[in-house]
């Protein structure tokens, strides 16, 4: 964009051309000077949870900052592991456990949803996709109350099913498939009507295989909303063996015994995976972001 | 562009299988339209429909410990919940915070996507350093935000800066006057959120035409600020909505970083957090937690309703 100003205002106005050039250097070293600035900012927090994760408890209370580790203790991956006060491994393993079912589910479920509604024709479709609409209206959290009265009632509080179950069927994820699918080229799917194939085949022999981009893009959203999801846990999870990693990180703030490097080494383990999430599928992951449908 | 597609879409259609007209090819299309999206309507009635008509039900009862109500109260659950000071406070609360980090956060991401777009070198490298926190949780945020950089002694990042200018420690979070609190709950998510929104606007921006700016420039516009407010502006209009309309959203379902915050404080809490407590906390007051739900969620709708019709929600869309 800048480029294509930049060039067509050199052209129209000769005798300026050197004046906004020099301008042009100047500010666009004052471009990365700001960007950089802003960069190292939202870069420090990451760079005190490694720093506070590796030390020891005098370095990081100590009455003078260090702003350096004097010696980088990995030992405390092991000490966390083996601290009996919180039960951190069994929260990492239900949390991935939870936020895999989940994404697949919301994935399997939502989608062929988003389809039917996109593609199926069928008299009531637009009724139905109002009263699914409806539901954005009023987001997952303030339901937690009435959530809870359900799902305790079917006996679900501290169990898989509690955690996993009730939030598969999200209608923000529905809207996205369905925006989705609306857009996915039609011809491909006529070609294999044609061919004999149900829209049952044809989703899944000729719709599937062709939108794995948009499902990478969906299931890196969804997993990371599901791993750091922490209102609903908090609510099910009511003893330490259903906590999720969110859960019991939360539990330290409260835990007065447990030491400031074992918390952080917690906090930094729990958001490893989704910080290598984000730099392996960072393209597909803006695009998803992007693709949203709420772009102007 | 997608109500486009969806006139498209939804015009052939119908005539089609009207033209075909076998009544079996018909009931085979209703039959699919069922098995694609049976499952997922089943689970939205379970588990939203039914929840938010069970909470609507439960909220005229006395349901304390029990979630199978006796006794019929009438409005007195809303009556206790609209004059009981902690929820209209904690509806004070969320307005003071909404106010608050719904314009910063919207000129924050704003602002770096208009930084981002005019690099030209590591374009992807800052735009990921500023989505990576979004992959923090919020719960994982707090606690670098409560213990590392603004603990209230010294070996907090925020004090430890402060005193080399000689300012005295200040207890960030235990102490509601002054409210420094807010300055800890607000960065918090403008860091968490901050690059998912840039990322919203940076999507539009490589959507503005260039011909707009080859024309307001030879109109005389000068690039910077006049071609700002006169083309990108506008020309965002329709994402701004969109942004404003989830930044809202979003903070009225503050609930994480507020609870691990200032889990013990009375002040200082919005709405969900002061349900959760009513709900969940000692009295388990499923009635009058569910009347709180029933308020907030119309209370969202509204609010939601007006700020559509306000900024014209969608309307961005049909003009194009």
């Amino acid at each position: 964009m800048t480029t294509v100003i930049e060039s067509d205002k050199a052209g129209a106005v000769p005798p300026k051309k050197r004046g906004r050039e020099g301008r042009g250097v100047l500010g666009s070293t004052g471009l990365y000077l700001a960007t950089g600035l802003c960069a190292l900012l939202f870069l420090v927090p990451f760079y005190l949870i490694i720093r506070n994760a590796l030390s020891t408890d005098a370095e990081i209370t100590g009455e003078e900052w260090q702003f350096f580790p004097t010696h980088i203790r990995w030992g405390n991956i092991t000490e966390l592991f083996d601290d009996p006060t919180v039960p951190f491994a069994r929260s990492l393993w239900n949390s991935a456990v939870v936020g895999v079912l989940h994404t697949a589910g919301t994935l399997l479920v939502c989608s062929l949803a988003g389809y039917g509604l996109a593609r199926i024709p069928y008299k009531h479709a637009d009724k139905i996709f109002y009263a699914v609409l409806v539901t954005l209206m009023v987001p997952a959290a303030v339901t937690f109350v009435p959530s809870f009265v359900l799902v305790s009632s079917l006996g679900w509080v501290d169990s898989y099913r509690g955690l996993i179950i009730p939030g598969l069927f999200s209608g923000f994820t529905c809207f996205l498939f369905r925006q989705y699918f609306l857009g996915f080229p039609k011809e491909l799917e006529e070609a294999a009507r044609m061919d004999g194939l149900g829209y049952w085949g044809a989703y899944w022999r000729i719709v599937v295989p062709n939108s794995l981009n948009f499902f990478a893009a969906m299931a890196t959203i969804t997993f990371i909303s599901g791993w750091n999801a922490f209102l609903w846990p908090l609510v099910i999870g009511q003893g330490e063996d259903s906590w999720t990693v969110q859960v019991a990180l939360s539990s330290y703030m409260t835990n007065q015994t447990v030491n400031f490097h074992l918390i952080f080494m917690a906090t930094a383990i729990s958001i490893l995976p989704l910080v290598l999430v984000f730099l392996f599928l960072q393209r597909w992951l803006v695009q998803g972001v992007a693709q949203t449908g709420i772009k102007g | 562009m997608s109500t486009t597609t969806t006139r498209d879409v939804a015009r052939p259609a119908p005539a089609k299988a009207s033209k075909a007209g076998p009544r079996r090819g018909l009931r085979g299309t209703t039959l699919n339209f069922w098995l694609f999206t049976g499952p997922f309507l089943l689970g939205l009635v379970i588990f939203v429909y039914v929840p938010i008509g069970w909470s609507v039900w439960l909220s005229f009862f006395e349901a304390r410990y029990t979630v199978t109500p006796s006794k019929f109260i009438g409005l007195d659950n809303y009556r206790q919940m609209l004059t009981n000071g902690a929820f209209v406070d904690a509806l004070v609360t969320f307005t003071v915070f909404a106010a608050i980090i719904v314009p910063v956060t919207w000129a924050l991401s704003l602002g770096l996507a208009l930084m981002v777009h005019r690099l030209r070198f590591m374009k992807a490298f800052f735009r990921s350093v500023f989505f990576l926190p979004t992959a923090c949780s919020f719960v994982a945020a707090s606690l670098i935000w409560k213990m590392s950089i603004f603990s209230g002694v010294r070996f907090g990042l925020a004090n430890t800066v402060l005193g080399w200018f000689g300012v005295e420690n200040i207890a960030w979070l235990a102490d509601p006057d002054p409210p420094w609190y807010w300055l800890v709950i607000v960065t918090v998510r403008l860091w968490l959120q901050a690059g998912f929104y840039m990322i919203l606007f940076l999507a539009a921006l490589q959507n503005i035409p260039p011909e707009l700016y080859e024309a307001a420039a030879i109109d005389g516009a000068e690039p910077g600020w006049q071609t700002f407010r006169h083309i990108t502006l506008p020309q965002l209009r329709a994402t701004s909505t969109a942004v404003i309309l989830l930044l809202l959203v979003a903070a009225y379902q503050a609930f994480d970083e507020f609870f691990n915050l200032l889990s013990k404080t009375t002040w200082g809490r919005p709405p969900l957090v002061e349900l959760y407590y009513t709900a969940l906390g000692e009295n388990q007051d499923y009635g009058a937690g569910s009347a709180g739900a029933v308020v907030l969620t119309l209370l969202i709708c509204v609010v939601t309703l007006l700020q559509g019709r306000l900024m014209g929600f969608g309307r961005g869309d049909e003009s194009k």
